[in-house]
């Protein structure tokens, strides 16, 4: 099975590198980079029984600061790197796109359509069929043929089905499914839930998108802690899971899934 | 280097608000620099956010090896749980983690400036400092006699102890910002390390930067994961290349210089 570090949780790379073999991994997917920076308050994080609360507002220093700051060490140190992306309109995804596909080492691309809200973040909508595969269609027409795309599409099984179905038809190298779940923090800030909590429900959004698409590279995220938990997803369909909120709690997780990998292999 | 390892308790003792605990830590110690913290996890499957803790004082040797001191204020679940941990128990430990105080090439004369418990981490800086030859004043303040650090070989060895307190309970009544300038005066410093709430390190920043002092704060905020991992601790600071950021408490700091931090948007 293959693993990935998911969107969002693994710092930079550097602070992850102590703990894990960055370079032996499906891929380190970055935190959603959009084309200017969004700065927004604190990131607010609060615990719920085996999970995070999070307000996600997209924090990200804009894609020209991470490819100047960030990028380099990943490419120095030959970490397959995915670089997670969105954007306001379908100029600006293509935009972003654009640019980090210049950046010597990259992997791929993570089209992140599993946005709660997008209206409320200033994003192109992509929870539609319609939304997400004109998304994909201006990402697959700005990226190089050498890297790869991964496209991200949430959890909401009532909508799965014909969201990977579109995406699918436009074209994919995989799906990302799974994730974080809409949630509220104890304030009513809007916010998403994630961590070992969700992971039932990630195996079901897995399930969902197998039923529709029986042949399709899907990769499952949302609340993996152990061997098991990706043994779950791979039985559920999926070829390889991320790894999120386990890394905050304990930054050895993708080592100690590895072993327990190679111990049941 | 960083290290995670499972630390044992050696100790854990009360003394006034707070618990002492001492941990079994040899790879920290090797590597801790002053303003260095470390960050524990509860092993509750539940809790998951790691609790990030100052170190009070650093044992190369002792009768229990290689030991650190954390002082813990048993408010929420993960500082009640460490709290209570007897002798014997373990813990999973990260550290050290963040950036350290920069200590001054010369022995000038330093104020260290500490409010409750955040005052831990100017102990094993004073005792740097008096290493090499800095005179160290410390001006020490808390809501109550009961949340004034404890550290009684530091003091020893300090020019000069001040102590305020909001109820007047020990010390003269008072706050940092009252405190500060009769201290920034007497003690001459060029340079002040404080660690304190973030309200007093404002004033600490800016009443520094009009006695001509460098300030250097340990900031605490809310840390998720500790590790530089999450991105939640984020602080607005103006960077060496004098544009402003949102950079992480616990990677890039935490340790900052006063006049480097956007206070009014923290
Ligand atoms: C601190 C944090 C930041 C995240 N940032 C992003 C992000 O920028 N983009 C994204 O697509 N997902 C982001 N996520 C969601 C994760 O990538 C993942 O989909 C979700 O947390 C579920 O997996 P988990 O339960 O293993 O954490 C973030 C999650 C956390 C906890």
């Amino acid at each position: 099975m293959t693993l990935y570090v998911a969107s969002g949780c693994g710092g930079t790379g550097r602070e992850l590198a102590p703990y894990a073999d960055l370079g032996a991994l499906g891929g380190f997917v970055t935190r959603t980079l959009t084309l200017d920076p969004r700065r927004g308050s604190r990131l607010r994080i609060s615990e719920s029984p085996g999970g995070l609360v999070r307000a996600h507002l997209l924090q990200n220093p804009g894609v020209d600061r991470f490819l100047t700051h960030e990028m380099p060490w990943l490419a120095q140190q030959g970490v397959p790197t995915w670089a997670s992306v969105t954007g306001a309109s379908l100029d600006d995804i293509a935009a972003v796109v654009r640019r980090v596909a210049t950046a010597p080492g990259l992997t791929g691309i993570e089209l992140n359509l599993a946005v709660d809200d997008p209206a409320a973040l200033r994003l192109h909508d992509g929870s539609t069929p319609k939304g997400a595969a004109a998304a994909v269609r201006v990402v697959l027409d700005a990226l190089p043929d050498n890297l790869g795309l991964h496209v991200k599409l949430g959890a909401d099984v009532r909508r799965l089905p014909a969201l990977a179905r579109a995406v699918a038809e436009v074209g994919a190298d995989a799906l990302v499914v799974g994730g974080a779940l809409p949630a509220s923090l104890p304030n009513g800030t809007p916010a998403e839930l994630s961590g070992p909590a969700i992971l039932p429900t990630a195996l079901r959004a897995v399930r969902a998108v197998r039923d529709e698409l029986p042949e399709f590279p899907l990769i499952g995220v949302g609340g993996v802690t152990s061997a098991a938990d990706a043994r779950a997803f791979e039985a559920a369909g999926a070829f390889a899971v991320q790894v999120g909120t386990a890394l905050l709690h304990d930054p050895s997780t993708l080592a100690r899934i590895t072993a327990e990998l190679e111990e049941q292999s | 280097m960083t290290l995670q390892a499972t630390a044992d308790v050696r100790a854990s003792e009360r003394i006034g608000a707070f618990q002492h605990v001492t941990l079994a830590a040899p790879g920290v110690v090797e590597t801790f620099r002053p303003g260095n913290f470390v960050s524990i996890a509860l092993h509750d499957g539940s809790h998951l956010s790691r609790r990030s803790f100052w170190v009070h004082r650093v044992r190369s040797s002792s009768s229990s090896g290689a030991t650190i001191d954390i002082v813990v204020r048993p408010t929420g679940v993960g500082s009640s749980w460490l709290a209570g941990l007897g002798v014997g128990a373990s813990v999973d430990l990260i550290g050290p983690l963040g950036r350290p105080f920069a200590q001054p090439k010369q022995a000038v004369p330093c104020l260290l400036v500490g409010e409750g418990y955040a005052a831990a981490s100017l102990f094993p800086l004073a005792e740097r400092l008096v290493e090499r030859g800095c005179p160290v004043s410390l001006l020490l303040a808390a809501d109550t006699a009961a949340e004034v650090i404890d550290g009684l070989d530091v003091r020893r060895s300090a020019e000069a102890v001040t102590i305020v307190t909001a109820d007047g309970s020990m010390g003269a009544q008072g706050t940092i910002a009252q405190a500060l300038p009769g201290a920034l005066q007497r003690s001459g410093a060029s340079v002040v390390y404080a660690a304190a709430p973030a309200a007093s390190l404002h004033a600490v920043a800016g009443i520094s930067e009009q006695h001509g002092a460098w300030s250097q704060v340990a900031l605490e905020v809310p840390q998720p994961c500790g590790t530089g991992l999450c991105h939640g601790c984020i602080v607005p600071a103006v960077g060496e290349d004098a544009i402003a950021h949102r950079v992480r408490a616990c990677a890039e700091g935490p340790v900052f210089r006063g006049d480097r931090i956007q206070w009014g948007l923290l």
